[in-house]
């Protein structure tokens, strides 16, 4: 037996990246996680319309956090701020009513909220001529989970067949030999990287509408905003996610390191990407993850679009970093599958000498 | 036009793969390399094709377009029928429609795969497989065809129709550079290139190399359990021996060394320089 453990023990050791799997990656998960795995809401974005705004904004008391009053707005603008997600809480005051509008998508935010305007109530009492408060949630009005969940995971799916399959579709290509044979042909490192990437793309885009249509089927779950919006988060996440799986395979031997790798990547998106844990709950310390993960970008996209019928406008910002990321992520792969496809250099130049028929290269 | 590697020097880290290799590669001709296991003859080729960079020396390459590779590994997708293969071979070098049903047919037909069109490539036996990765080379009729031991591993059957197949090529006017560790097979090139770690030990046509072999080299008249010398080594039942001076110890005939002496002898030499 003793053999076999020596033996298991060498191999273990010539496989650093099994070894960090095993003992660094338990420790950082759980710190990590711990720190974020936070569903205690503090902070709850909150806008004040109306005349009475002021009054109304100075009254309230944490978790609710008044980012924006607007004493000569009404209605329409709070809901238009809840809608771009400028906040999760409107008060809208000036009515023989205080209109408390909540964001239904977010449910742990209107959760607490709910709690804090109960309590709110019961400790100031009921002043006298002070006007009755009416709550509304927007959205999601029974607060169904399954209507919050389905548009992220929908990209948590993707996430999977992008980064996953991808990665293991090139990696299959380098044990096999074949990705030698790619590199001698007269093919460009972009065009096997597009051509590697198009069929995935494909098939994921298949899966994106089966999983939303399913989603509406089974679970009931609204489509309410513009389907070309939506496509153009999906595309670029896409991207992303494919890009990763072609940076992960420029990394490793063989399949199982691909595994490895792919699942570190996925992992933290489940769990760091506002899927589960609202990312304003975060502690600040891992926060900034979910702010580099494609995944959280994806989530407020698919979310404002399914429920809430955001408008691209008030959505540049998470389209505009999931472009930067398929640019950063596809530009890494690019560049280091080019290298691998042209060790000798001549691949990294377009201008393959394609007018004359040969080349000497001398070192 | 001549191609072929020039006093190449290629290193990995501080190991010297090749140190001042030439590999010449001519038109209509058949270049084999040959040497043992890690002798530098996969390195050879892939400086050749530019899968390597060399560190010295030159190198002179048709463009990709041009040019036909087989590695050592399988060289075809096994999980893609023998048609798909020579399909995905033909819209990579972008083959003319016509020309494609042509090409493939011809090199189906000369492979003897002509039958299993249809048959995934990994369910092929190794000998049909690498008859496929060489067909699937060949298919774009290039000016250089490299091939990294394409015969290891094959019956002899198989070996003897990629060889002709490799002839048929060079034939029709394509350099062709063959990689082996059969000694015997160096005889079917124009050109010899002994490798030895990293080395070129002899080089030239079979011919000159067999003249080339210094000293004489002789057949142990009785064959016996004991071993001559130092230098001999054993051929069948019995034994061969060099004599670098010239001078054959008694009971030992002089006689015409064939390849596969000439290889030993050539390692011999170069252990004696060492």
């Amino acid at each position: 037996m003793w053999a076999m453990v020596a033996k298991e023990f060498r191999q273990l050791r010539r496989d650093r990246r099994t070894v960090a799997m095993m003992i660094v990656l338990p420790v950082v998960l759980l710190v990590v996680f711990g720190y974020a795995a936070n569903f205690d809401v503090h902070d709850i974005p909150t806008v004040v319309v109306g005349p009475g705004a002021r009054q109304a904004a100075a009254s309230l008391r944490p978790p609710f956090h008044v980012t924006d009053v607007v004493p000569d707005a009404g209605t329409a603008t709070a809901r238009s701020k809840l809608q771009d997600g400028q906040a999760v809480v409107a008060v809208v005051t000036g009515g023989t009513d205080v209109d408390v509008l909540l964001d239904g998508t977010q449910l742990f935010s209107v959760e607490t909220a709910e709690g804090a305007l109960a309590k709110l109530a019961a400790t100031r009492g009921a002043p006298q001529g002070a006007p009755p408060v009416r709550e509304q949630i927007l959205y999601n009005p029974k607060l169904t989970t399954s209507w919050v969940m389905v548009p992220g995971l929908a990209g948590l799916i993707l996430v999977f067949v992008g980064t996953l399959i991808t990665s293991l579709g090139v990696v299959r290509e380098r044990q096999t030999g074949t990705l030698e044979q790619l590199a001698v042909m007269p093919l460009r490192a972009r065009d096997v990287i597009a051509g590697k990437i198009a069929p995935y793309l494909m098939v994921a885009a298949v899966d994106l509408t089966a999983i939303v249509l399913i989603g509406m089927g089974l679970f009931g779950v609204p489509f309410t905003g513009n389907v070309a919006t939506f496509a153009l988060g999906a595309a670029l996440f896409l991207l992303v996610t494919l890009g990763m799986g072609v940076l992960i395979s420029t990394v490793s031997q063989n399949q199982g390191q691909a595994i490895q790798l792919a699942f570190m990547i996925m992992l933290p998106q489940v769990l760091l990407s506002g899927l589960i844990f609202p990312v304003t709950s975060m502690a600040p310390g891992v926060r900034w993850i979910s702010y580099v993960l494609p995944l959280t970008y994806f989530i407020q996209i698919s979310r404002g679009v399914m429920l809430k019928a955001t408008p691209i406008s008030a959505l540049w910002q998470p389209l505009g970093l999931l472009a930067l990321l398929a640019v950063v992520v596809l530009g890494l792969a690019i560049a280091r599958f080019r290298r691998e496809l042209a060790p000798s250099g001549r691949r990294g130049r377009d201008a393959e000498p394609r007018d004359r028929d040969s080349e000497a290269v001398a070192a | 036009m001549t191609w072929g590697l020039t006093n190449v020097r290629v290193g990995f880290g501080h190991r010297i793969a090749l140190d001042g290799v030439t590999v010449p590669a001519g038109p209509a001709s058949v270049t084999v390399v040959v040497g043992g296991d890690g002798a530098g003859k996969s390195t050879c080729l892939k400086a050749l094709v530019g899968l390597v960079r060399p560190q010295e020396g030159s190198v002179r390459r048709p463009a990709r377009e041009r040019i036909g590779y087989v590695p050592a590994t399988a060289g075809l997708y096994a999980d893609l029928t023998v048609q798909q293969n020579l399909d995905f071979s033909a819209s990579a070098y972008r083959l003319p429609a016509g020309q494609r049903v042509q090409r493939e047919q011809q090199l189906l037909e000369r492979t003897g795969l002509a039958g299993v069109r249809r048959r995934l490539g990994g369910q092929l036996s190794g000998g049909m497989q690498r008859k496929l990765a060489a067909a699937l080379a060949l298919l774009h009729a290039p000016d250089l065809l490299v091939l990294d031991e394409p015969t290891t591993g094959v019956d002899p059957v198989s070996r003897v129709e990629l060889w002709r197949l490799i002839s048929a090529a060079a034939a029709q006017g394509t350099a062709v550079v063959v990689a082996t560790t059969y000694v015997n097979e160096a005889a079917r090139g124009a050109s010899v290139v002994l490798l030895e770690a990293g080395k070129v030990l002899a080089s030239g046509s079979p011919d000159a190399i067999l003249r080339g072999v210094p000293g004489v080299v002789g057949i142990a008249a009785r064959a016996g359990a004991v071993r001559p010398g130092p230098l001999s080594w054993r051929r069948g039942t019995g034994w061969r021996v060099w004599a670098p001076d010239g001078e054959l110890p008694a009971g030992v005939e002089r006689t015409a060394p064939d390849f596969d002496d000439a290889v030993v002898v050539a390692e011999l030499a170069a252990q004696a320089g060492r």
